[in-house]
């Protein structure tokens, strides 16, 4: 270990020692070039996009003044649900030490930030106006869901940003930088405070995500009956994004290891994770459930409407419960659960069928919410998002690959773990 | 002395109407709403009154009926002024009116997901007025930039002038008649009148709380003031689900 003194009279660091040096595991320069060339040009096409919508207005998308949500919120709330494993792990590490998880702690912070930023950024072109974004600070209307996503969702960008110092300062060439090194360290030493504000903040924004939607009394799809203040749909996006943020860490840490074709996290991680994922996901579903069949059974009846109704406009039939509840939801959450027993292979497509019932639930609160008029005699219509909306997005998706790819070149991500490489690739 | 509480609405005879549109017109015209190129349609228009066609079958017998659909002024947990995040909808406790603060709309149209009537609109484009239409702007009312949401304010332009009018005389409330919104104006026959729903000598009062009255969507529980009459007992069932079966549907504009 290395000791620091910022000045004479400063207590000393103790900084971890760089990690000694070893033959690189990576490809050649040229290969990951070529790796990024493709990202590159797409992140250019997003950010073409985005500044077409900025410069020049929204008429550039296919939303209209019925979907006035489209893609880009629905997969805001589907990236922010994924990148919950930030918090998540964040609070098991370091509140409740769980050893295991250490390993994919930077990859956990590094995906949160992707996943938050990636939202925010794309919020921000979602915006009309989005030079007034501070005037929610400014002017906030406390009964807002949306003010409280905003207040929250920015508190726990700042965090995500100060837990990813420490991680940063690992790099080679900043280690070399005086006092780079004792910054980190110093920032790490605050990390049980980062990871329960980070966790507290995340519960409340994942929550308003959720009643976003379940107090929009107005759309018989969306509304939920109150529990305590909240709609039941505040509760069941914070169990969600809890449950599937674990499962998404294995997942983006087994495409890491399918890419790059060598073990990077060890099997008990892997495990441990995808078991809690799959305890969480079984507590939600069970829960969710109860809220459909109260929903079905009273608010819907209660609010003059047959449950039938809301299911009968394509594509958004009662296909979906089932999708939802049992292909997207049971059989992934009882394969994570037993993931003792499963190959890395079997629990990389329980958290790829995990991560997109999530992401159909999201999508069906966003779009069928829209889809049923209010007002019966109203004609529906239909929204295909158009190429920028499309491009947008996968613009954002590019940088985050660029970034985790830099990232894990860099060595900033994934711990070394001799047993993993002396094993053999295990697919 | 305090000014007295008023809860300024429409009141639309639906019996009468006849689907001209004029009220539409007249609407967008007096608030300077923003004509769109051609290419936006029905789908990202401006359009803080419509007018929808209603076709219902029951038997043999075919009926229609004409429901002009603006903001329907809503006075408990009013949705839209609820949701916004920067409090830029206003539902003025002295007039009754909801209003838009388009100054301060941040354009996340979280509003327009909430209204169950549809009766808001987002700039889409910006706006603009080709040299004839643009001397023709109203001056009262500002023109509202790209990426901002709008809605029928009922017609604030008219009752500012209207209450400076009555202020310059020395009075404080608006005698029933002095303030017309541009709709109720333009209607040829007269289905759409301006009322109080508060005050009981208005001369409206009477048709507002009657039997043919009911207004859309009251079991959302949202008051909604904006109140049609009809003494067609399928009308005043519109927004029923079950009034549009299968069996008896026949249509819809």
């Amino acid at each position: 270990m290395l000791e620091v003194a910022l000045r004479a009279d400063a207590p000393a660091v103790t900084v971890p020692a760089a990690p000694p040096e070893t033959p690189s595991r990576h490809c050649s320069r040229r290969a990951f070039t070529l790796w990024l060339i493709p990202w590159a040009l797409l992140l250019a096409a997003g950010a073409f996009a985005c500044l077409q919508c900025l410069v020049d207005g929204l008429h550039h998308t296919n939303m209209d003044n019925r979907y006035v949500f489209g893609l880009w919120i629905f997969l805001d709330l589907t990236v922010i649900a994924l990148g919950a494993g930030a918090f998540t792990s964040g609070l098991l590490a370091y509140v409740f030490h769980w050893k295991e998880v250490r390993a994919v702690l930077h990859l956990a912070v590094l995906t949160g930030l992707l996943c938050y930023g990636g939202a925010v950024a794309i919020l921000m072109v979602d915006v009309g106006q989005p030079l007034r974004a501070w005037f929610t600070f400014w002017h906030p209307n406390v009964h807002s869901m949306l003010a409280e996503v905003t207040f929250c969702l920015t508190c726990y960008l700042i965090v995500l940003a100060v837990e990813f110092v420490p991680i940063l300062t690992r790099h080679r060439r900043l280690r070399s930088t005086p006092g780079v090194a004792v910054v980190g360290s110093r920032v790490h030493r605050g990390m049980v405070v980062l990871a329960v504000l980070g966790a507290t903040l995340s519960f409340f924004h994942q929550g308003s995500l959720g009643g976003l939607y379940g107090v929009l009394q107005g759309r018989p799809f969306a509304f939920r009956e109150e529990l305590w203040i909240f709609p039941t749909t505040f509760f069941l996006f914070v169990l969600s994004a809890m449950a599937i943020g674990p499962a998404f860490l294995v997942l983006i840490a087994r495409v890491f290891e399918i890419v790059t074709r060598r073990l990077l996290v060890p099997r008990a991680t892997i495990d441990r994770l995808a078991r809690l994922s799959g305890t969480l996901l079984l507590v939600y579903l069970a829960l969710k459930a109860v809220d459909t069949l109260v929903w079905l059974n009273t608010t819907v009846p209660d609010s003059g409407l047959q449950p039938a109704w809301l299911y009968r406009q394509p594509p958004f039939g009662s296909w979906v419960l089932v999708a939802e509840f049992l292909v997207l939801g049971l059989v992934p959450a009882l394969l994570l659960r037993r993931a003792a027993h499963q190959s890395r292979a079997m629990i990389t497509w329980a958290a790829v069928l995990g991560c997109a019932g999530i992401a159909l639930n999201r999508l069906v609160a966003t779009l069928q919410t829209l889809i049923l008029p209010s007002l019966p005699f109203e004609d529906t219509w239909a929204y295909v998002p158009n190429w920028q909306e499309n491009v947008a997005f996968a613009g954002v998706i590019a940088l985050a690959v660029i970034v985790l790819s830099l990232a894990h070149r860099a060595d900033l991500l994934f711990g070394r773990h001799p047993e993993l490489e002396s094993s053999a690739s295990e697919r | 002395m305090e000014a007295r509480r008023h809860r300024y609405t429409l009141l639309i005879d639906l019996d009468r109407c006849d689907g001209c549109g004029a009220c539409s017109v007249a609407c967008a015209i007096e608030n300077n709403c923003a004509v769109p190129p051609a290419e936006a349609g029905p789908r990202k228009s401006i359009l803080p009154l419509r007018v929808d066609r209603v076709v219902h079958q029951q038997g043999g017998e075919v009926d229609e009926v004409f429901v002009p659909i603006m903001c329907q002024h809503c006075q408990h947990h009013t949705p839209c002024a609820m949701v916004c995040p920067q409090t830029a909808v206003d539902l003025d406790p002295e007039t009754g009116v909801v209003s838009q603060v388009v100054d301060r709309c941040l354009g996340c149209r979280y509003c327009m997901a909430a209204c169950p009537y549809h009766a808001r609109s987002f700039n889409w484009w910006r706006p603009e007025w080709d040299t004839s239409l643009a001397r023709h702007l109203a001056p009262d009312v500002p023109v509202r930039q790209r990426g901002v949401v709008e809605k029928c304010n009922l017609c604030h332009g008219r009752w500012q002038r209207a209450y400076d009018r009555a202020a310059e005389e020395g009075r404080r409330e608006l005698e029933p008649g002095e303030f017309v919104p541009a709709c109720g104006e333009s209607c040829p026959r007269g289905a759409i009148r301006l009322v109080d729903l508060d005050d009981p000598g208005d001369p409206n009062h009477g048709d507002a709380h009657g039997d043919r009255a009911f207004h859309l969507l009251d079991r959302l529980g949202t008051e909604p003031t904006v109140t049609y009459l009809s003494a067609r007992d399928w009308v005043r069932r519109i927004d029923d689900p079950a009034c549009f079966d299968r069996d008896r549907e026949v249509s819809h504009a």
